[in-house]
Order: structure tokens, then sequence, then C-alpha cells
């Protein structure tokens, strides 16, 4: 047993090295804008996700209404669905810790659980738990660097922005196929110069979902398996 | 308590969020070798995660009036920043030594005025 948690402990490093700055990040921009501490913690607890958590405090900030966060969120997180596609197996007779393991799947718990090379429910469970432990820890650091004011933060709100970039590149390392990334392009700079920015993002990746489709009849109709 | 707006946003957050994630697992359990699926799961999550990035640079602006380069928050120093990132990405392979240079390096540049 506690030679899982070795194991579990030592495939997250990597995740403890983003997950406590990025963490620590989301702790003081939230303290910045004016949420209480003990909220931006719960936000941590319960929430968990990244990118989503900056948002919900710039919305709050902004004072948009519960339909607009509703919408937001689930479009942002919306990559999380197909995460959960490509899961469904894997996760099959996992018992008791499913819904735990489903509620923490992270962009980064997802990259780990699959590149496991030898994949057990056990093991797959402790790697989520600890990576909720890393970002939790990491939150309270930055609540307790925010409330005390020893820096000037001004400007780390672009550790999201860095981290979306450096997922993108782990993404192409993986897939080494441009399609997605030629319609997240148009897609994404179509919208940009298009859309309001309140319908940016569902602008742009509902229409990259329809590109997908439309490439998914064609590929099928030349019988084109590697698509695929 | 649960009448505070801001507690009222963090549930409606987490069950967002937590409706996206166990989505697939009760509505598509029996598609998970459905080749559409497949191909969504395959192609959709790198295409989102270049989207995130020009969503986060949405408010990029090379050029103040008088064909000034902008050296604030929203001009160069988010282009440098970026291109730092990526960089050292490609260079090192290090998530954390990619996000910490490049916020550092960001952080710097708007506090200190990085004079044109």
């Amino acid at each position: 047993m506690s030679q899982l948690w070795r194991e579990a402990g030592k495939q997250t490093l990597p995740v403890m090295f983003g997950y406590l700055p990025l963490g620590a990040a989301f702790g003081i921009v939230a303290i910045e804008v004016g949420v209480p501490w003990y909220a931006a913690a719960v936000m941590s607890l319960i929430i968990y996700a990244g990118a989503g958590q900056f948002l919900a405090i710039t919305l709050l900030a902004a004072g948009a209404g519960l339909t607009e966060v509703a919408v937001a969120t689930i479009m942002l997180n919306s990559r999380h669905t197909f995460y959960g596609l490509s899961l469904l197996k894997r996760f099959q007779g996992a018992g008791w810790r499913k819904p735990y393991m489903i509620f923490a799947l992270t962009d980064e718990t997802y990259s780990l659980l699959t590149s496991q090379s030898t994949y057990s429910h056990a093991l797959a469970f402790r790697v989520s738990l600890l990576n909720q432990l890393w970002w939790c820890t990491g939150t309270l650091i930055g609540i307790a660097v925010g409330s005390a004011q020893l820096f000037n933060s001004q400007g780390i709100e672009f550790a999201l922005t860095a981290l979306f970039i450096v997922l993108t590149l782990e993404q192409a390392k993986r897939l080494r196929q441009s399609l997605p990334f030629v319609i997240a392009l148009a897609t994404g700079l179509g919208a940009v110069l298009l859309l309001p920015e309140r319908h940016l993002l569902l602008g742009a990746i509902g229409s990259a979902s329809l590109l997908l489709l439309v490439h998914y009849r064609f590929s099928q109709r030349r019988g084109d398996h590697h698509a695929v | 308590m649960l009448s505070d707006p801001i507690w009222q946003l963090i549930m409606v957050c987490a069950l967002a969020t937590f409706a996206t994630r166990v989505l697939p697992f009760v509505a598509l359990s029996r598609q998970a070798d459905n080749p559409l699926i497949l191909h969504l799961g395959r192609y959709l999550p790198p295409a989102v995660m270049l989207i995130l990035v020009i969503y986060a640079l949405r408010d990029f602006t090379p050029l103040v009036p008088n064909w000034r380069l902008n050296m604030g928050d929203d001009g160069l120093p988010l282009l440098v920043a970026s291109l730092m990132v990526a960089g050292m990405h490609l260079w090192r392979r290090n998530a954390l030594l990619s996000i910490m240079l490049g916020t550092g390096a960001y952080m710097l540049m708007v506090q200190l005025g990085w004079s044109g």
C-alpha cells in the first residue's frame, strides 16, 4: 500500500511543481480581486479546475449573472467531456473510487492517467488525490502570500496563458498531426475578429466541433480509417 | 450563508464543472467504441487547447496610436513572454520551468514599465 503511494507521489511530482505555483497564483489573484480567503479555498476544494476557477473570479469581479457563469464554465471545461470519453473503458470497474476520479479529472491528471504504462485503479485514485492536494496546498500558500501583500503580484495572471501554451505544445507532441491546430487557428482567430467577447469562446469551440464533424463525415466517405 | 452571491456562484461553477466531467460516463458509457466519439475525443482536446491560447491573447495590441510600439500589459510583453514560454518548452520540455520563466518575465516587464 505505501508502495502505491510512493509510486503515485513520484508520478505526480511534475504536477506538484506546476500546481503549487499555479494554485498560489489563483490564491493571490482571488485575494487581489476581493474574494474572501475561505471562499477561494472552498473553490479549490469543490470546483477544482484551474482555468475554470480563474474564469469564476473574473466573472465574480465583473458581477456576471449565474446563467452566464454556468454557460461560460461549461464551455471552458467542455474539453473535460472529451477526456472522459477516452477514459470510459479505463475507469470501468473502479468502484467506489470512480466518482472521485471523475470529479478530479483535470488536464494534468488526465495526461498522467493516460500515459501510465501499468494502469491500476488504486494507483490512478492516489494520483488523482495527490494532484488535488498539491492544488489546494498551492491555493493556501497563495492566500497567505496575497493577504500578507508580500510582493507586487501585478502580471501573475500570465501563468494561465503560459499553462495553455505549454498544454498546446504537449498536445501537439502527442498527436503529431496539424488538423486540429489548423481548425483551432481558423475558428479562434475568426471568433476574435468577428464575435463579441462574451460569445468568443463558445463560438470558437462550437465551430471547431462542427468542422471536426464535417471532417469525420468526409474521412468516412473516403474510407480513410487513419483519421478515426 | 448559502444566499450569499459568492456561494451561489461557487456552487454553480462546481456543478457545471462536474457536469462536464461526468457527462460521458453517464450518457455515453455504451458508446465508448463509437468511431465518431473516438474521432472527437482524439481531435477536440488539442483544438480546444490552442483556442484557449488564442483566447488568452485576444487583447494583444502591438501598436498604440502614432505607430508606436505598445509596451503595456496587452502589448509587446504579452508577445515576448509567450514566445519565451514556447521556446523554453520546446527546448527543455519542463512545464514548470517554461511557465515560471514566462510569468516572471511578464511580471518584470509590466511592473518595471519596460521603456520603449
